[in-house]
């Protein structure tokens, strides 16, 4: 079982660069990301760049593991995009909005691929 | 080589119309002045959808306009229960065909509010908005709170133009009389410029508005020493900071929208303005993101009575976010097509709700190729609106303003694909007797 974490996501600068431009290797390696506090890094054992696992009730995703110092312990930021949404519940509490921010997750180290987004996209029509 | 100035950015809710762009060879080769590094890179180009296409057997098989417009317009005239969604990234000309296309076909038309600054707008709907254009913050502001919002990634213009470190007629001094306060989970590069930078742990908000309301109304008694992460003399230094500026402004981002409590973090923070009132003047506004979410907002309530998630099945506009609204539609199964213009539901949507657009017809009006296309079964190639299509958009402060043609394109722009698809639809709903 992994870590417990609370996921969050949101804006980079070159994620909106690439807006246009999501197939594009540069968006991947921005947007399939997560970015943590040292300190949570150093506890799951994880450099930067290698890879970690994410799961939520919703779903799972494999993403590059980015160190932030910004990021308070105990959360997790993943770049608005197709990896963080493999991990949110369509549920809106009536509110038609889905819950973005304050996903209860857990994260651990991993060996497995990073999905490329063709390769993600492709989940949802099986 | 041409210079052509007061180009007008059609990425972010800012819309900067200051830019000034070099045009060699029908193609924009330089973005010389105005623009941010997001607004630059799409001013700049990016790989297109090089022509219309058909899904066949699998995979997307290059088509004319014509057929494409066709088979779309079959899609949706055939479709019980279609879904028209999207329009933030398009132009008002392009929303309003969209609008009488729903009305035509009984569809649902809901926008990227929905899954961006929707909150805000029920928020709006229940309290009303004490707010002001930005024009007004940068001439009179001296007070600014960005609170879940990080605009030196997300709106990298908006501290320079609008807000910080403008520089307006009572605020010629710039940043040097202005005061800084971001409310943020994360300590992003906004909050480094912050005087006050107060790190709220996250889903906390709406404690903290409360905290805010209660000492600007002088019930300091009742504020415990720390409210979702921060300290009560943080906030009590904060509200001095409010009590003492001449005007104050509140931005706020998606930070607020997307978390929990959603609307009710909306409405405890105009409530926290209007407890501000009581001493200075004080302003409220959200983040919008795309560069037209706000004028979809305006066409959709023009045309139908409400700004998002709209149904007109019944023959008359019923409004109800949370059951209408584009996710929850989708993750109910309900919809049997969809119409995909000007936004990205395989990027932005969640993964449970893909599931189920992936499995419809989807027809993709988009001038990039991005992940909703891997699985569109129609793609309609669109010129890129600001760039090679002109039209009017709503910055985030609800003003108007038109969007220009830069270059020239074969590309047709939403608004004739719109039109060209509803002729079709309407052909062949009065062949078969509807």
């Amino acid at each position: 079982m992994g870590t417990k974490v609370n996921l969050i996501s949101g804006r980079t600068i070159v994620q909106g660069q690439n807006l246009d431009n999501k197939l594009s290797e540069a968006y991947f390696n921005e947007v399939a990301t997560c970015e943590l506090n040292g300190s949570d890094m150093e506890k799951l054992g994880v450099a930067a760049d290698e890879r970690v696992k994410i799961k939520t009730s919703f779903g799972e995703v494999v993403v590059k593991a980015k160190e932030k110092a910004g990021t308070p312990e105990g959360v997790i930021f993943i770049p608005m995009g197709p990896w963080a949404n493999a991990l949110v519940s369509g549920d809106t509490h009536g509110a038609g909005m889905p819950s973005y921010k304050g996903i209860d997750a857990e994260i651990e180290p991993t060996e497995e691929e990073i999905l490329q987004v063709k390769a993600l996209m492709k989940t949802y029509m099986e | 080589m041409v210079e052509i100035t007061d180009v007008v950015c059609s990425l972010c809710g800012c819309v900067c119309d200051d830019i000034v762009v070099e045009v060699e060879d029908n193609k924009v080769t330089k973005v010389k002045k105005g623009a941010c590094a997001v607004g630059k890179s799409k001013l700049m180009g990016h790989g297109r959808i090089e022509e219309p296409a058909i899904r066949e057997n699998g995979s997307l098989k290059a088509c004319s306009y014509d057929d494409a417009i066709k088979k779309a317009a079959e899609i949706l005239a055939a479709a019980r229960r279609p879904l028209l969604y999207g329009w933030s990234s398009t132009v008002c000309e392009a929303d309003k065909v969209g609008v009488e296309l729903a009305e035509e076909i009984g569809a649902v038309i809901d926008n990227t509010a929905s899954v961006c600054h929707g909150p805000s707008v029920l928020a709006i709907q229940d309290v009303g908005l004490p707010s002001c254009t930005l024009g007004e913050v940068k001439n009179r502001a001296d007070l600014i709170i960005y609170w879940g919002a990080n605009p030196a990634a997300a709106h990298a213009n908006h501290m320079k133009r609008y807000s910080y470190i403008s520089k307006g007629y009572w605020t010629e001094e710039g940043k040097k009389n202005k005061k800084l306060v971001v409310v943020d989970v994360r300590r992003t590069a906004t909050a480094k410029m912050a005087d006050v930078f107060l790190q709220i742990e996250q889903g906390k908000d709406y404690l903290v508005f409360s905290a805010l309301r209660a000492l600007l109304y002088g019930y300091e008694d009742v504020v415990p020493d720390e409210v979702g992460g921060i300290s009560k003399k943080d906030l009590l230094e904060t509200v001095k900071m409010m009590k003492e500026s001449k005007f104050g402004i509140t931005f706020f981002g998606m930070g607020v929208t997307h978390t929990r409590g959603r609307h009710n973090n909306i409405v405890n923070a105009i409530e926290m303005t209007r407890a501000a009132h009581t001493h200075t003047k004080f302003s409220i506004m959200p983040m919008r993101g795309h560069y037209n979410v706000a004028g979809i907002n305006q066409v959709c309530t023009w045309e139908t009575g409400f700004p998002f998630a709209v149904d007109l099945t019944r023959g008359y506009a019923w409004y109800n976010p949370g059951e209408v609204s584009a996710t929850d539609l989708l993750i109910r199964r309900e919809c049997d097509a969809a119409l995909i213009i000007a936004s990205d539901p395989g990027a932005h949507f969640p993964g449970e709700s893909i599931r189920h657009l992936a499995k419809i017809p989807v027809i993709q009006i988009d001038p990039f190729a991005n992940p909703t296309t891997e699985f569109a079964d129609v793609v309609i190639p669109a010129a890129i609106s600001g760039v090679e299509a002109e039209g009017n958009v709503y910055r985030m402060d609800n003003i108007p303003i038109r969007l220009r043609k830069l270059v020239d394109t074969e590309y047709i722009a939403d608004e004739e694909i719109m039109k060209r698809i509803l002729d079709e639809v309407r052909a062949i709903r009065e062949k078969g007797g509807n």
